[in-house]
């Protein structure tokens, strides 16, 4: 895959993102990309189930929360160096997922996406109610905890850059995935699973793989975010809102292409910063991007990066 | 020549409906099997049962000495039976090559991404879709599909090809094509178990016919054997295709 | 002894209005193969009718239930047009987030004229009393309703001829089309009809409990629940499935607390899934 010039974009791309807030010194405009990559890495991770295997993971967002979860207390209370703590967040989580993937992947379409919002939510009654977690509210990171990394200022700069690490590694991997035999399995389930069971395509455990692998990034993207923010609790940490949304960016980018989420994150966010100007009620930003969803599904379901490889053919070779 | 396929006593019923009665048939290697009905005889369910869509009720299921009954279709997939379907089942969304590397991949021979994309390569140039290989699945003519159907399968390199009625809505020119592809394919040593309602096509290809009425056997032979049995004549009554292609095999 | 028996009894009337409630969505699922996502939001829009005709009409509440059943039906045309028509036939993945879009444009809406406030519609109906246990007059209402609803629609499908029409494309939509049915009106009929259902059983379920903009959640997992149980595209199955689904609450209610009851609910839908993929009461669809 380095072989081709596709993954030094990304590469590029992704040091260009880390340094430029650094060198301009910009700290507002720095909170503003992290989150962008925060999106990015959910959406681009989304973009494996949905994308390319076709299944539609509502509840994402419980990956995100719960890898926080297990990085804070590792953190908070076993005293973990945060990194070491994050990657121990994203391997519990996916392995849960890969557990749990066994079973609620033999839920077709509906049935499978209804299932993912019931785990979300009952995953966070379970932390509401679990005091060694903070129960309702959750756990607070003391400055300390900001000591090994040279103190607060420079620890936001280190996860900052470590995110964007997280978001290159997720377009990476979806491009590895794209091109690899596992990848066009998926792909083929995605399109007819039928048939492409009778075509020898595992297709339980290719599932299974999938949903674990769509838990990672996010598990440990989730870790360090809200080591970032110095807090994590139930509501935010499993916000069936952040989830959504990450499914419109999906759309809106282009399902199924390796930079689509990217597109669509960085669109639905510049979106949004124009309708808080105008609007302040947040019921409207479920209305906007539910009827932005809306148009997508039924006028362009190949989002951004789909309308643009009809007007331009070409384009389908080089902005995957 | 060995036997590769043997299927024994094999029962499903469905509501009330008996779809295969205690049906029991057997697959040569080499050998081109013509499996005839009438409407609803339980053709595609035996199709079904055997490449694991769902495991019948009773009965066995042998290929090539290894016991198949109800194993799920890409375990089957795996053991070398490959499946081209009544009612074609192109993976639109993808180019005729990955449709074919799909079916190398994860066919028999379980190969890595490149080599199977030159089998696919190879297969889909057999069928004639050489010229179409970077085109959209979902973008073909309704013979082109048929012939993407018939290409993902041979990529998986199968010892046995399950064959549902591949000539039903074709031209003339475009049967005769097909027949001589059924025939390369079985040149190259694969056997073939086929469904097929075109009576002319399926009595000159077959080495044995296999005729099924209600789901269970109701005779076999060679196809003048088979056009000749009065039983089978009555349970196509009206049907003057099956007596226009008992004449030609006389 | 009796006490369960009657909470039992209790559950049973409730039931049957689940049983409506799955019927629309089951209906939909039969006759276009469309899962509706934004069943949740009707039932709640359904809701907020009752409140509507009461409090800013000043009518009598059981006015709404035909009034919901028109509106919603009518509505229920509406949204096919909006947001399911150009979806049908593409893949299953589309209808989802297609319907599930409108679901979030309608709570959306919904939270935003009515805020997640709780809100009480309480109506007066005689209760029947037993042997020293009371039964609440709007729960033997609503379950009677329930049942003439599911009774009329019964007579709309399989004795008129826009009933026949239906059941004819959703049977096989191209035969139909043929013999010169207009499928995409059946359809969007359908579909309003489905909505009716969903509507009207939410106003139903307003008469018996207090209720919020996202109360709507729950009654779409109870009534997918019921939909497993009855088999998917069984209207019938449905309001069995209903009643089962209240009987089972009605057994649990007295030996848990009220909290737990939908995580159970979750579990055995997830179990009933993986075990009987056609449903309990399929009547199976070969």
């Amino acid at each position: 895959m380095w072989r081709r010039p596709f993954p030094w974009l990304i590469v590029g791309a992704a040091l260009l993102y880390a340094l430029f807030p650094y060198f301009t010194d910009d700290v507002g405009l720095r909170e503003s990309l992290l989150l962008a990559a925060i999106y990015i890495i959910l959406a681009s991770n989304l973009n494996l189930m949905i994308g390319y295997a076709g299944y539609v993971n509502f509840g994402n967002i419980v990956f995100f929360g719960l890898g926080g979860y297990i990085c804070l207390y590792l953190v908070t209370g076993w005293h973990w160096n945060v990194i070491l703590a994050a990657l121990a967040g994203g391997v519990a989580v996916s392995a849960v997922a890969l557990l749990f993937g066994l079973g609620i992947l033999r839920l077709r379409g509906a049935f499978f996406a209804l299932a993912t919002i019931g785990v979300n939510q009952a995953v966070q009654q379970l932390v509401v109610n679990f005091e060694p977690w903070g129960g309702a509210t959750g756990i607070y990171l003391s400055l300390d905890s900001y000591g090994p990394l040279g103190g607060p200022m420079q620890a936001l700069w280190v996860m900052y850059l470590l995110i964007v690490v997280l978001t290159a590694a997720s377009l990476l991997a979806s491009y590895a995935i794209k091109n690899s035999k596992f990848g066009l399995g998926l792909i083929a389930i995605g399109q007819n699973e039928d048939a492409a069971a009778i075509l020898g395509v595992p297709t339980a455990r290719y599932k299974a793989l999938v949903y674990s692998a769509s838990a990672f990034l996010p598990a440990v993207a989730g870790g360090l975010y809200f080591f970032k923010s110095g807090i994590i609790e139930p509501t935010s940490a499993f916000s069936l809102q952040t989830s959504i949304e990450a499914i419109v960016m999906l759309m809106l980018g282009g399902s199924g292409t390796i930079i689509g989420p990217a597109f669509g994150a960085f669109l639905y966010e510049e979106l949004r910063g124009f309708l808080l100007t105008t609007e302040y009620l947040s019921h409207f930003q479920l209305v906007i991007a539910g009827a932005l969803l809306l148009v997508i599904v039924q006028f362009a379901p190949g989002g951004l990066l789909g309308w643009l490889h009809r007007q331009w053919p070409r384009s389908r070779r080089w902005l995957e | 020549m060995s036997t590769l396929l043997e299927v024994r006593e094999i029962s499903k019923h469905f509501g009330g409906l008996q779809a295969v009665d205690h049906l029991s048939l057997t697959v040569d290697e080499g050998e081109i099997i013509g499996l005839i009905g009438p409407n609803g005889a339980g053709k595609s369910t035996v199709f079904n049962l055997i490449n694991g869509v769902y495991p019948p009720e009773s009965g066995r299921i042998i290929f090539a000495g290894t016991d198949i009954t109800g194993k799920p279709p890409h375990l089957v997939a795996r053991q070398g039976i490959a499946r081209a379907h009544q009612i074609v089942q192109p993976l639109g969304g993808l180019t005729v090559l990955d449709n074919c590397t799909v079916g190398a991949c994860f066919g028999r021979e379980d190969l890595a991404l490149d080599e199977a994309r030159e089998v696919a390569r190879e297969m889909a140039g057999m069928i004639g879709l050489g010229d179409r290989l970077d085109l959209l699945a979902s973008s073909l003519t309704t013979a082109a599909k048929k012939r993407l159907e018939l290409a993902r399968a041979l990529s998986a390199r199968p010892r046995l090809l399950l064959l549902d009625e591949v000539l039903a809505g074709l031209n003339p020119t475009e049967t005769e094509q097909m027949i001589d592809i059924v025939r390369k394919i079985r040149a190259s040593g694969i056997a073939i178990l086929m469904i097929e309602h075109i009576m002319r096509a399926i009595m000159s290809l077959s080495d044995r016919i296999v005729v099924l009425n209600l789901g269970a056997k109701l005779a076999e032979g060679t196809p003048q054997q088979v056009a000749e049995n009065p039983d089978v004549i009555a349970a196509y009554l009206g049907d003057s295709t099956l007596l226009q292609a008992a004449e030609t095999v006389r | 002894m009796f006490g369960i028996l009657a909470s039992v009894i209790d559950g049973i009337l409730v039931g049957a209005v689940y049983g409506l409630a799955a019927m629309g969505l089951t209906l939909i699922w039969g006759v276009m193969n469309v899962i509706n996502l934004a069943h949740g939001a009707i039932i709640v829009l359904g809701m907020f009718l009752l409140y509507l005709v009461v409090y800013s009409l000043g009518l009598h509440p059981y006015v709404a239930v035909p009034t919901t059943i028109v509106f919603g039906f009518l509505f229920g045309i509406v949204l096919y047009w909006v947001g399911v028509h150009r979806v049908i036939g593409r893949p299953e993945l589309m209808s989802l987030l297609s319907t599930f879009a409108l679901n979030m444009v309608l709570i959306g809406l919904g939270t935003a004229i009515w805020s997640t406030s709780p809100y009480n519609v309480p109506v007066d109906m005689p209760s029947v009393s037993w042997r020293g246990y009371t039964f609440t007059g709007t729960h033997i209402t609503a379950a009677i309703m329930a049942v003439v609803i599911a009774g009329l629609l019964y007579l709309l499908l399989y004795h008129t001829r826009v009933g026949k029409a239906v059941r004819a494309v959703a049977n096989n939509r191209e035969a139909a089309e043929l013999t010169g049915i207009p499928t995409r009106q059946m359809l969007s009929m359908a579909f309003g009809l489905g909505v009716a259902l969903a509507g009207v059983s939410g106003t139903l379920i307003a008469t018996l409990f207090p209720f919020t903009v996202l109360s709507g959640e729950t009654y779409q997992l109870n009534s997918f629940v019921v939909t497993v149980l009855g088999g998917l595209g069984n209207p019938a199955g449905a309001l069995m499935g209903g009643v089962a689904l209240g009987l089972i609450e009605g057994l649990a209610t007295p030996f848990m607390p009220v909290s737990w009851i939908p995580i159970v609910e979750f579990g055995l839908f997830v179990f009933c899934l993986i075990a009987f993929p056609r449903g309990i009461f399929a009547f199976s669809k070969a």
